[in-house]
């Protein structure tokens, strides 16, 4: 026999204080679980400063001033699409640091969270849902990404690195290129139950491979043609090549910007759904 | 032995409710159908050994793992459906502290406080209330990892209390700690009792489901075995007292073939013969009457042991 007690629950009223206290966590959970996860990061600030600042001004010197003076010279600015190297490369740089934050803020966190230091099981205990959990850790990644690629894009200024008035619209460029890949690997994490060496063996094996072959130093085209399925699977190369078309107007045709736009929103997507389907299934033991 | 009673039909003033509740694995049955109320301000515990199904079916009640078959109600909801709503009225202790190592000991509390919506206002003077009822105050800027096993477990019962809980859930809560710390964390939850906080908790140590239980379920396998107040139990399953004998391993098994009669029920145990009788001392008598020569002899005031013994031929801790 069933409890026949509801009707008597809502006028005395614990059941009808358990509704009211569901709405908050309903409506807001996803930014509580940010705040949380900001918070958290907060703890890292120094260090995530250090290499905010660091990375930019490392990679664009190296690059587009030291590697660059050797490229320009040898090749003429006609190599890079009528640019000097420190034009061709900056958005690269952009997008794949943006790509780097992306990888350490999906893996280990992630496995983090649910198995070494067990956090979303206790947010799951209190009112805070699965696809909540997810959409809290991805909103605050998102807060990192685009603080990152913001300050990137400043030093990018300073080096004269972008000519084109519409060049601040690869940040959020760089935004979508991190969570592309990031959200496929969130959803990898989620499921994953024990690491083994994975995130180090992807990490080794596929981001920096990606970094390397996405038309982010050289051109893809320098690359033999039985090698170009690297760029197009690679959302690196998407979104370096849609960030060069908006910093100094390289030339491609529209339809093919418009691939770059619907194939990293599509792996964002599909990455973000799985996990938070992933996160549910793994919270309900 | 379940034996549906008074107590298993409908009871409109319980808090939570639980009918042939059921949660398979593929083929593994981990609660097999079992049946309980608990009433709002009651002190109800589970009891058993390890892989009895208590941890399971802690985590259905606090909304967090979905029922195969069955009907339950938590606070007049439906876990099934209600999860948040349910979740926003409980304080749930886990077996495996959870707390954030990332973040401080007060920051622990703050941040699960904004868990459930509550605002920076509330909850700044509420987690400075809890340090002082977990006794940490003092420990309010340490790191999580810095604190013994006894403090965390304070302090993820003083997190648990951070939204004025209506049903505090603890699932085992002081095992792995050293005695003086259990009995901090008993003090500590009785007060929680006293103040009308309904708790629901699972045990395999009898001494803990005597201390803090108004009433319990024997759970094993999965089902229950038995349901009452601790002293109703051990008075309906065992006898008043226990007489221990040991007569060394190999010749524990001849001294009780030799001992029936003398007393109302014997157990053989590896170590030791339990005789059971409502005066120890007078069994003992008679033992040494009969000429036997028991190394040690022991009488004791009977407990749940022997009740989960009585009910399941085994030990609870093994």
């Amino acid at each position: 026999m069933t409890s026949t007690s509801l009707p008597e629950m809502l006028e005395d009223g614990p059941t009808q204080k358990a509704l009211k206290g569901g709405v908050k966590p309903r409506r807001y959970g996803s930014w509580y679980v940010a705040e949380a996860r900001l918070r958290t990061m907060r703890s890292y600030l120094q260090t995530m400063l250090a290499t905010g600042i660091g990375t930019p001004v490392i990679y664009l010197y190296a690059l587009g001033v030291g590697l660059a003076t050797l490229v320009d010279s040898n090749m003429g600015s006609g190599a890079n699409g009528g640019v000097t190297y420190l034009v061709f490369v900056a958005p690269a740089l952009l997008c794949s640091a943006a790509l780097t934050i992306a990888t350490e803020e999906f893996s280990y966190p992630i496995m983090l969270g649910f198995k070494w230091n067990p956090t979303f099981f206790a947010m799951n205990a209190a009112p805070m849902t699965g696809g909540q959990i997810i959409n809290g850790v991805t909103i605050s990644v998102i807060v990192r990404l685009v603080a990152q690629s913001t300050v990137y894009f400043v030093f990018m200024l300073v080096f004269g690195a972008v000519p084109g008035p519409w060049g601040w619209l690869m940040i959020p460029v760089a935004l979508l290129t991190g969570m592309a890949l990031g959200a496929m690997l969130m959803a990898y994490a989620t499921h994953l139950k024990e690491d083994k060496g994975q995130f180090n063996y992807i990490m080794r094996f596929g981001v920096i491979p990606l970094t390397l072959f996405s038309g982010t130093f050289f051109p893809l085209s320098v690359l033999p043609d039985w090698l170009h399925w690297i760029g197009w699977i690679s959302p690196l190369w998407h979104g370096v090549e849609l960030s060069r078309v908006l910093s100094y107007g390289y030339e491609e045709p529209v339809w093919l910007s418009f691939v770059h736009v619907t194939y990293l929103v599509l792996l964002t997507v599909v990455g973000w759904v799985l996990a938070r389907r992933l996160a549910v299934t793994r919270l309900n033991r | 032995m379940p034996a549906p009673d008074a107590s298993h039909s409908s009871a409109p003033d319980s808090v939570i409710s639980a009918r042939n509740l059921t949660k398979k694995y593929k083929d593994f049955v981990a609660v097999d159908g079992i049946s309980f109320d608990i009433a709002p301000g009651e002190s109800f515990g589970f009891l058993g050994p390890n892989g009895a199904g208590k941890s399971t079916t802690m985590r259905m009640i606090g909304a967090v793992s979905a029922r195969t078959s069955g009907d339950l109600s938590v606070i007049g909801l439906d876990p099934d459906q209600y999860g948040p709503e349910i979740r926003s009225q409980l304080g749930v202790v886990p077996q495996e502290d959870n707390l954030d190592s990332e973040l401080r000991v007060r920051e622990n509390l703050i941040v699960y406080g904004r868990y459930f919506g509550l605002p920076h206002s509330y909850l700044g003077p509420k987690a400075d209330e809890l340090l002082e009822f977990a006794q940490l105050t003092e420990k309010a800027k340490a790191r999580v990892d810095d604190l013994s096993g006894g403090m965390k477990r304070r302090l993820t019962i003083a997190r648990a209390l951070i939204n004025n809980p209506r049903i505090m859930m603890l699932d085992e809560p002081t095992t792995w700690l050293d005695p003086q710390a259990r009995h901090i964390l008993w003090d500590r939850l009785f007060r929680l009792k006293e103040q009308g906080t309904t708790l629901v908790l699972t045990t395999h140590y009898m001494d803990e489901a005597e201390q803090l239980c108004d009433r319990l379920v024997v759970i094993d396998k999965g089902t229950i075995m038995a349901e009452g107040a601790p002293s109703a139990l051990i008075k309906q399953y065992s006898t008043r007292e226990v007489l221990e004998l040991r007569f060394g391993s190999d010749r524990n098994a001849d001294a009780a073939l030799k001992l029936e009669g003398v007393a109302d029920r014997i157990e053989v145990l590896p170590d030791r013969v339990l005789v059971y009788s409502d005066n120890g001392d007078a069994a003992l008598q008679r033992a040494h009457d009969l000429g036997l020569k028991p190394i040690t002899s022991l009488v004791r005031r009977s407990s749940l042991e022997d009740v989960f013994l009585r009910l399941t031929g085994r030990s609870l801790i093994e």
